[in-house]
């Protein structure tokens, strides 16, 4: 009711713009919220870590410490940003945002409910595994256009980890292609709505995660691995090996950080829509709903949060060991074994 | 035999599992941090804070100028000059201490024989800048003055072991 007298009003106001507006103000309201939750995903996760290591966490600026991203902000807004000098200026401060837009720009296919979706692309998950590949560009441009050895061989050494993960990745995808026969990500998440537990009131035991559990394993590490997170976070392993963004200060380091965790944020959501049902609800006498997807989202981030508070930092010899060795052949056998299993009487994906 | 199982492990991820048991058992375990500035850390009546010239309860001052301190002092902070009084007691004229230089270690406090210079408790002071932190002996005079209640007590407490 009250967004068709809004859609009404905005028609008469903007006349034949109104179709860009709408949109506009539906970016709006992804926009918004995503950036918010990218500041308070700092906060909490400075939170997390400091219970894991028996300390309290911030608790200064504002009631329990909630002002605390705000603060962080104003820090690095007001910091100068260096360019170095012989640096490619406009790539230097470029590059940032290439790893930023991308984070952002994956939002408009993903759905919130079966109706609440920006874009309803028929592509929508080859669309985001592709736009999502342009963050590399980010990194591997903000390690050249550094003008230093240090930033350049550590923007390379992260393109090839991320590259390398991506394969895995994509590999744990095309299983639940399979099994879903679709690449939409609405399909995805009706596909696992029905089933011998969803039909008996167990919806949490018909999503993908339990019968593709492998993939599941292997899609959570390498969206961390992805994502360059603790332990794969060789980029900011400032004690033993230096990343791309050495170089960068202020604002322009600030974006690469914003990039990290809302790409963090948008796997999380992936994972949660891919794996773990979206908005399902995971038992029959609860509504679906866009609550579910947001538990989910928050769990999968935890999930990160509590992970790097866990493990000690890989070696870079060690995460392409795992990505090339183990992940890449594990993914391939499985794909057979679900082939395999899908063409057999046992198939529960009819 | 036993690489299969190796291999089962490592697949089944059991040693990460165990390891998020313990950060995850830790995340609802009683927190240890003392917030600063409204709780402390109990202090030892040996603390080696901010030092301080004593006098004797009449009000003269404790320091001979046998310069024992100065002679013992690691970082070379502590200078001292003296002359004779007129009363023929040997006192001070200088008596400085480079609080920038000084390590803390309490040889100074150790090496006096008439317990003049002594570390307090105090270690919440500040100098805006280097010149701020070299103490002269009316600043150390002051210092003792204002503590002398403490650094009494602490003292009376170290007795037994000395």
């Amino acid at each position: 009711m009250m967004v068709a007298a809004l859609q009404e009003l905005l028609q008469g106001f903007f006349g034949s713009a109104f179709p860009l507006v709408w949109t506009l103000l539906k970016i709006v309201l992804i926009i918004a919220p995503l950036l918010l939750s990218v500041a308070y995903l700092t906060f909490w996760e400075r939170k997390v870590i400091g219970w894991m290591q028996v300390r309290i966490g911030p608790n200064r600026v504002g009631p329990w410490g909630l002002i605390q991203p705000i603060a962080d902000g104003l820090k690095l807004l007001l910091k100068e940003v260096v360019i170095p000098t012989g640096a490619d200026k406009s790539v230097f401060l470029i590059a940032p945002m290439f790893a930023f837009a991308p984070a952002l720009a994956a939002w408009a296919v993903v759905p919130f409910n079966d109706t609440l979706v920006l874009a309803n692309v028929n592509a929508s998950l080859l669309y985001i595994m592709s736009i999502t590949s342009i963050g590399v560009y980010g990194i591997i441009l903000s390690g050249w256009a550094s003008n230093s050895k240090y930033a350049f061989l550590g923007g390379m050494r992260s393109a090839a980890q991320m590259i390398s993960y991506e394969v895995a990745m994509g590999l744990a995808l095309v299983v639940v292609l399979m099994v879903s026969n679709s690449l939409n990500l609405g399909d995805i998440v009706g596909s696992q709505s029905q089933g011998y537990f969803a039909d008996k009131g167990f919806g949490v035991l018909s999503w993908n995660w339990l019968p593709l559990l492998p993939m599941f394993v292997v899609y959570l590490v390498a969206i961390v691995a992805e994502t360059n997170r603790a332990p794969f976070d060789l980029a900011e392993g400032e004690s033993e090996i230096v990343g791309f963004h050495v170089e960068y200060s202020g604002m322009a380091f600030a974006v690469f950080f914003l990039a990290e965790y809302a790409n963090m944020i948008l796997v999380s959501a992936l994972t949660s829509i891919l794996f773990l049902g979206g908005w399902l609800s995971p038992v029959g006498f609860l509504p679906h709903s866009i609550l579910w997807l947001f538990i989910k989202i928050s769990f999968v981030l935890f999930v990160f949060l509590w992970i790097r508070a866990t493990f000690p930092r890989y070696r870079y010899d060690q995460i392409m060991r795992l990505g090339w060795k183990v992940f890449i052949p594990l993914c391939l056998i499985w794909l057979v074994v679900v082939g395999c299993w899908m063409m057999s009487p046992l198939s529960i994906w009819k | 035999m036993g690489s299969m199982k190796e291999i089962f492990n490592s697949l089944l991820l059991r040693e990460l599992f165990k390891g998020l048991s313990v950060t995850g058992r830790y995340m609802f375990a009683k927190k240890i941090t003392v917030q600063y500035p409204e709780d402390k850390t109990p202090q030892s009546f040996r603390f080696r804070g901010l030092h301080a010239l004593r006098r004797y309860p009449n009000g003269e001052e404790r320091c001979i100028a046998c310069k024992l301190c100065e002679a013992v002092c690691p970082a070379q902070a502590i200078t001292i000059e003296s002359e004779q009084r007129s009363d023929g007691s040997r006192r001070t004229t200088r008596y400085d201490i480079d609080l920038t230089k000084c390590i803390f270690c309490g040889f100074c406090e150790e090496a006096c024989p008439v317990d003049a210079i002594v570390e307090t408790r105090v270690y919440e002071y500040h100098g805006e800048s280097r010149g701020d932190l070299y103490y002269t002996k009316a600043m150390l005079l002051a210092n003792g003055d204002r503590y002398e209640k403490q650094i009494a007590e602490d003292r009376e407490l170290d007795s037994k072991y000395r």
